[in-house]
């Protein structure tokens, strides 16, 4: 039975139809997995019986001939989508027994293509870190560890849970959200894929929210195809989202013909930063030489505004935040602390529930937007960050797509960079440009640097994923990652 | 921008958070670090260029203005800490 988590979703969607497994099995395989890797902390909440009773729904489908496209999958939801009576803590302590009365359109565009749901994976507190070490429940653990060193390594963030339920082979897929990288970057120190849409590709509806214009909801698998199969089901205008883009879905899976003859690959010059590690360009070039191999031309293209990327949005993403996070109160949800007025009772409760990077940036979107400073830090981050959307439409009359590193690391050891914000913060170098300026990008594993995984980044158009998937799928098959972590359920 | 204990007493109470006196001064250094950083922003020449509103470029859907939602007040209290009767319990705010 072990076996069965080793499949690829697209396998085991073809497994399902052609009644080689049934959804049961695979969904008692994976329950044991989930169990199984218990020790890495990947979930918040299991829900191992939920999973049973909608594998036997899918198994009824499927005897009917009436599959769905994701009929009988297991996968693993990043606790920051609201799931209808199944508890959603955004991994903080102030939202303690939030049980939503409604599920998220995400979520319930999975159910309604037939996913079967293993639990909710842990995450960064409100998605606000990149190494899954600021949630209240504790950090999860990286399934791959150095050689000779038994160190546990962080997942990466915020989407670390899923990553690691994926990457360990305890879901077949799974959902993240990418605000700054928190899809690429835990997709790349896991090494499996990572997508992160267009903005507006799918809905935030239901999506506990950090920083509302840079949240990407996104799926998390060990290939590219899955990808492409879970971004079907995840993606869609949702009238709810005043952001979801009404524009028409195509067919992604179609879209992975193999064939990149003549398309420009960007090569920006930028991406090349002080202190990257020498396997990072190592890889990087092989990248740009199994993509020139495969018909594509590199072109080098130029990104200026690069090095402003970080700091715009550590103004844009904490003023966002703290408008968003002033919901937490104590009156509709979550955590309480009694005071002697209601003001009182709002600093006691917001005091003890928020953890320390939430409470950072809170406190820090609150200095921005405050009187006398709105002008000179919130006013000037968005006017660069209109600039650095600027950057990329330019570079896009240059190219298709654009080839970078990843993250400029590979997973570093837990409580490492925990006492320096800003260090912690560079993680997302690579990752965050995509997000200011809303485009598609996906993190692919490539390659390993001391034994762990590495992953390229393929940057596209904004609504072309397609281009995204397309290349992203020649470098997985040109890299034929096909290492596995130190820890695999099964 | 090197923030003082005050400033970030100010900022805790706008921003609804009660900081400890002992965790002020630690806490002003780490946000004057976060915006000592930031500062590299100002070297950025952004004369007429306008601050983005939208990554997406759209406008925002109208819809008729009707109530399409509702009658879920059990739901929208089903969570709070504290209610009575349907509504949301808070300490006395009026004397």
């Amino acid at each position: 039975m072990s076996e069965l988590t080793d499949l690829t979703l697209a396998e085991a969607r073809d497994g399902l139809r052609a009644k080689k497994v049934s959804a049961r099995e695979l969904a008692v395989a994976y329950n044991d997995a989930v169990e199984a890797i218990k020790p890495l902390n990947a979930f918040i909440t299991t829900t191992p019986e939920r999973a049973l009773e909608m594998a036997d729904v899918s198994d009824a489908r499927l005897a009917k001939g009436e599959a769905r496209s994701l009929e009988g999958i297991p996968v693993a939801i990043k606790d920051l989508f609201c799931t209808k009576g199944v508890l959603t803590t955004a991994a903080s302590h102030i939202l303690d027994g939030f049980t939503p009365p409604y599920e998220s359109t995400v979520t319930e565009k999975l159910w309604a293509a037939g996913a079967v749901m293993l639990g909710k994976t842990n995450m960064d507190e409100f998605a606000m870190g990149s190494s899954t070490t600021t949630s209240y429940y504790g950090p999860s653990e990286n399934p791959w560890r150095r050689p000779g060193d038994n160190r546990p390594l962080v997942a990466g963030g915020s989407s670390g849970g899923s990553a690691v339920a994926v990457a360990a082979h305890a879901a077949l897929a799974g959902t993240g959200t990418d605000t700054g990288g928190s899809i690429r970057q835990p997709a790349s120190f896991c090494g499996i894929v990572g997508l992160k849409p267009t903005y507006g590709r799918c809905s935030r509806w239901g999506v506990v929210a950090f920083a509302s214009s840079l949240d990407h909801p996104g799926p998390m698998t060990r290939t590219v195809r899955d990808a492409a199969i879970m971004l079907g089901a995840m993606a869609g205008h949702d009238p709810r989202d005043s952001t979801s883009a009404p524009v028409p879905m195509p067919d992604y899976e179609a879209a992975l013909t193999g064939d990149i003859r003549g398309l420009r690959i960007g090569i920006p010059k930028e991406y090349r930063v002080d202190g990257m590690a020498g396997e990072i360009e190592s890889l990087w070039q092989s990248g740009i030489a199994w993509l020139r191999d495969a018909g594509a031309e590199p072109v080098e293209i130029s990104l200026p505004m690069t090095k402003y990327a970080l700091p715009a949005y550590y103004v844009i993403a904490p003023a966002e935040a703290s408008s968003n996070l002033a919901r937490y109160d104590g009156v509709k949800f979550g955590l309480r602390v009694e005071g002697d007025s209601l003001g009182d009772m709002y600093e006691k409760t917001r005091a003890a529930g928020f953890g320390a990077e939430v409470r950072r940036r809170v406190l820090i979107g609150t200095y921005v937007l405050s009187a006398g400073y709105y002008d000179a830090y919130y006013l000037k981050a968005q006017r660069v960050r209109t600039l650095i959307a600027r950057d990329f439409a330019e570079a896009f009359e240059r190219c298709d797509c654009i080839l970078t590193p990843t993250a400029p690391s590979a997973a570093f050891a837990i409580g490492e960079k925990a006492d320096d914000p800003v260090a912690m913060y560079l993680n997302d170098v690579f990752t965050v440009p995509a997000d200011l300026a809303g485009l598609p990008a996906v993190s692919v594993p490539a390659g390993l640097s001391d034994g762990l995984p590495l992953g390229l980044q393929i940057i596209g158009r904004a609504f072309d994923e397609e281009m995204v998937l397309r290349v992203g799928q020649v470098l997985e098959s040109a890299a034929q990652f096909t290492h596995l972590p130190s820890f695999v359920a099964g | 921008m090197a923030l003082d204990k005050a400033t970030v007493a100010r900022i805790a109470t706008l921003a609804r958070i009660r900081v400890g006196d002992d965790e002020l001064e630690p806490l002003a250094a780490e946000l004057s670090g976060i915006l000592d950083w930031v500062e590299q922003l100002m070297a950025v020449d952004t004369e007429n260029v306008p601050p983005m509103t939208s990554v997406a470029e759209m406008t925002l859907p109208m819809r008729d203005d009707v109530v399409t939602d509702g009658n879920d007040r059990d739901a929208v209290v089903g969570n709070a800490p504290r209610s009575t009767r349907g509504f949301f319990a808070v300490p006395k705010v009026v004397e």
